[in-house]
């Protein structure tokens, strides 16, 4: 489907949809920024991951947590202009083919949080056709909210990864995380039931 | 000498195959030993025994990353969803990685345990390897980063395994550099 049919959304509702949807203590992992203040601001759960830095890295780490826990289902949310600094990540996902991850791009063309400032991709690239050239077939933008519903219905019992790209707005996100570390990894460790709390 | 002598981990009874003599399969038998089983890498050519060992070995998910700080990041998530890895890497890759140890690794306290095949030094015929090889001991220190350069095949047991242990225990990456004294390195051939 071509971006330009799809409908502009918003980072937070879109994220506070999927929250919605998880009732067996499915991993999120947020992205650097916005993509994981909006995670924050649609509810803390034990078992969300907040990236304080390490730009690009949101589905590499989900990677390592699907991997772990290959029974438990993992999402990872990130923005485009972060996928842009780790586009080789898509073929590692393609080639060992964990079929509990699920990826979602927040994609509105901007480093949001910098200023504002278009990247490089913006006028002139296309997340799902990179996705898919990556060797991510199981990839596909949202059309509307529905859409991106009924696609992480779909991704939920997929049998190989998954890549939905959504259209967003250029707000900011609308919460701020707690910027600690060690607490958001203890907690994250809980969550996914490997450690108890002390 | 002796204290290490005395400390090191007892081997393992079939010890005397001629691949675990060899640094490759000491590595191998020391990762496995210590419950490390996924391993993703950027290749190098003295790693490649290693990394063809790891691949036959059925106990290992071993793969290649596009990037070093990509294999950071697989493994970090691993390391929260329970299970234990490490990234190996030529030194050209450490040179990567200055903000994933410093925004994920060091401040999240996540053991990453990396292998680092040193390059750049003792007959080094690049002048960008061996410019790259002086960035890596500065951005370990200066990040207060546990390393150990590993030359001798009679300590490299010891150093791994009781690496492994202390990063695990004290949630704290370490850096082990494979010395080409250790490795043999790469030479200069044509």
């Amino acid at each position: 489907m071509d971006a330009r049919n799809t409908k502009v959304m918003n980072r937070f509702d879109v994220t506070s949809r999927l929250i919605a949807k998880l009732k067996d203590e499915e991993a999120v992992i947020g992205g650097i920024g916005n993509t994981n203040f909006d995670l924050w601001a649609a509810g803390h759960r034990p078992q969300n991951f907040y990236m304080l830095g390490s730009m690009g890295l949101a589905f590499p780490i989900a990677l390592g947590v699907a991997l772990a826990q290959p029974d438990r289902r993992v999402f990872a949310l990130e923005g485009d202009g972060s996928l842009l600094m780790q586009l080789g990540a898509l073929s590692t996902i393609a080639t060992l083919k964990p079929k509990n991850l699920t990826m979602i791009v927040m994609d509105n063309g901007i480093y949001q949080i910098t200023g504002a400032q278009p990247t490089p991709a913006a006028d002139v690239a296309d997340i799902v056709t990179i996705a898919a050239g990556s060797g991510l077939a199981n990839s596909a933008w949202a059309a509307d909210e529905e859409d991106f519903e009924r696609l992480v219905d779909e991704a939920m019992s997929a049998s190989e990864p998954s890549l939905i790209a959504v259209r967003i707005d250029d707000k900011p996100g609308v919460g701020t995380t707690r910027r600690d570390p060690v607490q958001i990894r203890e907690r994250f460790m809980h969550g996914l039931g490997v450690r108890e709390p002390l | 000498m002796a204290i290490a002598e005395q400390h090191t981990s007892p081997q393992p009874a079939q010890a005397s195959s001629a691949v675990e003599k060899t640094w490759h399969g000491i590595v191998l038998q020391t990762l496995k030993r210590n419950e490390i089983s996924l391993v993703p890498y950027v290749p190098d050519r003295v790693l490649t025994p290693l990394i063809k060992s790891l691949h036959a070995d059925p106990f290992f998910t071993t793969f290649a990353t596009a990037r070093e700080e990509e294999a950071v990041g697989i493994v970090s998530g691993a390391w929260m969803g329970g299970r234990r890895g490490a990234v190996l890497m030529q030194t050209s890759g450490f040179a990567t990685l200055a903000n994933v140890l410093a925004s994920l690794a060091v401040p999240y306290q996540i053991p990453l345990i990396m292998f680092v095949s040193e390059r750049g030094t003792l007959g080094e015929f690049n002048y960008g390897q061996s410019l790259v090889c002086r960035t890596m001991r500065p951005v370990l220190d200066s990040l207060a980063l546990e390393h150990h350069t590993i030359t001798r095949l009679d300590e490299l047991e010891f150093i791994v395994d009781r690496s492994i242990k202390q990063a695990v225990t004290t949630q704290a990456p370490v850096a082990l550099i494979l010395n080409p004294l250790l490795t043999g390195g790469k030479v200069f051939d044509k």
